[in-house]
């Protein structure tokens, strides 16, 4: 295992990508961890395929460099296969979640993926019925806190109502608490 | 981790470093990566949080033309810009440091046009680098904090009375979340204290005038003088950084040395490359290899002698630049620390690289690259090749 973990995040501009790695790694800082959160920049456009990236870490991070060799991968929307490279630069050890109706092993096809560890979940299918729209982003931060175990559920879960209290309505926090568990649960693994 | 840890943007962190400073005036527009800056800082008006006139102004000339009005009328003024914005502001930027006025600026550093392009080298103020402005650079979201508020204190110092630029990385650091220590507000507000007016205009019993006609009778003298006061500058941004550790615990210098003293190569480097620098200097050191780094902080008024001195002991050193200067022997901290070096009598190799231009990424491969070249050097007292392009396809 690398000395800092390191989570690129893929998804479409509009599916929270950004504040997904932006909430890991606040959640991390309050399990006491070094963090780094940042999202690539370029044309941002509604839709258009998107990178941010998330680093945690027991000890300060001081390295300002891009990620290129992560060792997990969140992949927000299914149809990034394919038109992106989701598992470039991936270690071998690495792990690979994605929002998707299909199997680990289906995905692992299409992939034509050697080695590593491949998860799925329905995030937008859990966001929709929880959330009434479907924003994958906090669910599948649920799903890799799981597979990849780098969080506890609790201390994530704690960390998101606190920061979305007077931000949002109970509704709301209700609604992505409640996503993120179920994704912590439903989280398929091979 | 102190109770006051956050994990925020370096430009959330100068905005709040800005906050609590609580300048009479912020004139400023918005540019690609500052933006977000000045947004949140509106927001802190917006809500009554400061009692800053927040000027919105339609252009960069504007900006600094209001802060020039405004800091010479007697207040405490700041604004912030990048790039093309700086470039936009330059004929004021020289009318602020010769009328003397102690205006604060975070600069986020942005490649300057053309092509466009939004991301981070440092074109922007080495281009400002001869226009009388001091000038610092920080590595990360907390060195940009830390140098706002003690920025505030060199401007204002009646021995100094003159403008400072506080830079950091576009995007790298200015959008980048990282880990910041913030200081209670009362604790800024008695470091920076009260801000002493030095001959306001607005002052009915002493009438002056800013911004004369200067012709060949006086201009000279006066230039001469901008000379000395930007010099007498570095006594004070130590002291500034010393009565600073008393408060926050973290130290500051003209410049950071890491792993220095023993090492038999470095590099030098500014900003956030120095922090993925200095994680190669802890790998490289765990092979047993003598690496180490020098990272300047203070870039005008440039301690020459220090890191001259600093650097003497190494075998080879490579500079490394995120700009160039088009034409000249070497980018701009090349030509700087070179010439300084010739201060003692022995002059350790040395090479300029240029890199990262328009943001393109430097990583730890590419600085261990450098450290082996230079280990080359050191063995063979050969340089091939003085001025390299680092990360360019040719």
């Amino acid at each position: 295992m690398k000395k800092i973990t390191e989570v690129r995040w893929h998804g479409r501009g509009g599916q929270g990508a950004v504040t997904a790695s932006k909430l890991l790694a606040t959640s991390a800082l309050a399990e006491d961890k070094y963090i780094q959160a940042f999202p690539e920049y370029g044309p941002e456009r509604m839709g258009a395929p998107i990178q941010s990236f998330t680093r945690i870490s027991d000890t300060p991070i001081r390295i300002h460099c891009h990620v290129t060799n992560p060792n997990m991968v969140a992949v927000l929307d299914p149809t990034l296969i394919g038109p992106v490279d989701i598992t470039e630069g991936l270690t071998d050890d690495g792990i690979i979640v994605i929002n998707t109706s299909e199997s680990p092993a289906q995905i692992r096809n299409k992939l034509q993926l050697k080695g590593r560890k491949v998860f799925t979940v329905d995030a937008s299918k859990i966001a929709l019925e929880e959330l009434g729209r479907p924003m994958p982003n906090t669910p599948m931060i649920g799903a890799l806190i799981k597979a990849t175990e780098l969080l506890k559920l609790d201390n994530v879960i704690d960390d998101i109502k606190k920061k979305f209290a007077g931000k949002f309505s109970q509704k709301i926090i209700d609604g992505n608490v409640n996503a993120i568990k179920r994704a912590y649960q439903e989280v398929e693994s091979e | 981790m102190s109770k006051n840890t956050v994990a925020i943007t370096g430009n959330d962190a100068a905005a709040y470093a800005i906050k609590q400073i609580n300048p009479d005036v912020m004139a400023a527009y918005p540019i690609t990566p500052q933006t977000a800056l000045v947004q949140k800082f509106s927001e802190y008006v917006a809500d009554g949080l400061v009692k800053t006139e927040f000027v919105t102004v339609e252009s960069e000339h504007s900006a600094m033309s209001a802060c020039v009005g405004a800091a010479a009328a007697g207040g405490r003024v700041m604004t912030a810009t990048a790039a093309n914005g700086l470039a936009l502001m330059f004929e004021i930027v020289y009318i602020a440091a010769s009328s003397k006025l102690p205006i604060v600026m975070p600069v986020v550093n942005r490649a300057l046009s053309g092509p466009i392009n939004i991301h981070c080298d440092h074109s922007d103020s080495m281009a400002a680098r001869d226009s009388g402005w001091l000038q610092l650079y920080s590595e990360n979201a907390q060195e940009a904090y830390d140098n706002t508020i003690q920025a505030i204190r060199i401007a204002e110092n009646m021995k100094v009375r003159l403008p400072v630029m506080v830079m950091y990385d576009g995007f790298i650091t200015s959008h980048g979340i990282e880990m910041v220590d913030f200081l209670d507000d009362e604790v800024v507000h008695n470091f920076v204290g009260d801000y002493q007016p030095n001959n306001p205009l607005l002052d009915p019993e002493k009438p002056l005038t800013y911004g004369p006609l200067d012709l060949y009778d006086y201009y000279f003298e006066h230039k001469r003088q901008q000379a000395e006061d930007i010099k007498n500058s570095k006594p004070i941004i130590l002291d500034v950084a010393k009565e600073f550790e008393k408060i926050s615990g973290r130290p500051y210098g003209l410049f950071e040395s890491y792993q220095l003293e023993d090492a038999e190569t470095a590099i030098v480097v500014l900003s956030s490359t120095a922090g993925t620098t200095k994680e190669v200097v802890d790998e490289m050191r765990a092979k047993g290899k003598k690496v180490g780094l020098l990272k300047p902080r203070v870039f005008r008024p440039f301690p020459y002698q220090e890191i001259a001195k600093a650097l003497s002991h190494l075998k080879a050193v490579a500079i490394l630049d995120r700009s160039d200067s088009f034409g000249a022997f070497g980018g701009p901290l090349f030509t700087e620390i070179r010439s300084a070096m010739m201060e003692f009598g022995k002059i350790p190799e040395n090479i300029d690289i240029i890199y990262g231009l328009g943001g393109r990424d430097i990583n730890e491969q590419d600085i261990e690259g450098v450290y082996n070249q230079l280990d080359a050097i050191a063995k063979s007292g050969k340089v091939k090749e003085r001025i390299q392009y680092l990360g360019v396809r040719e």
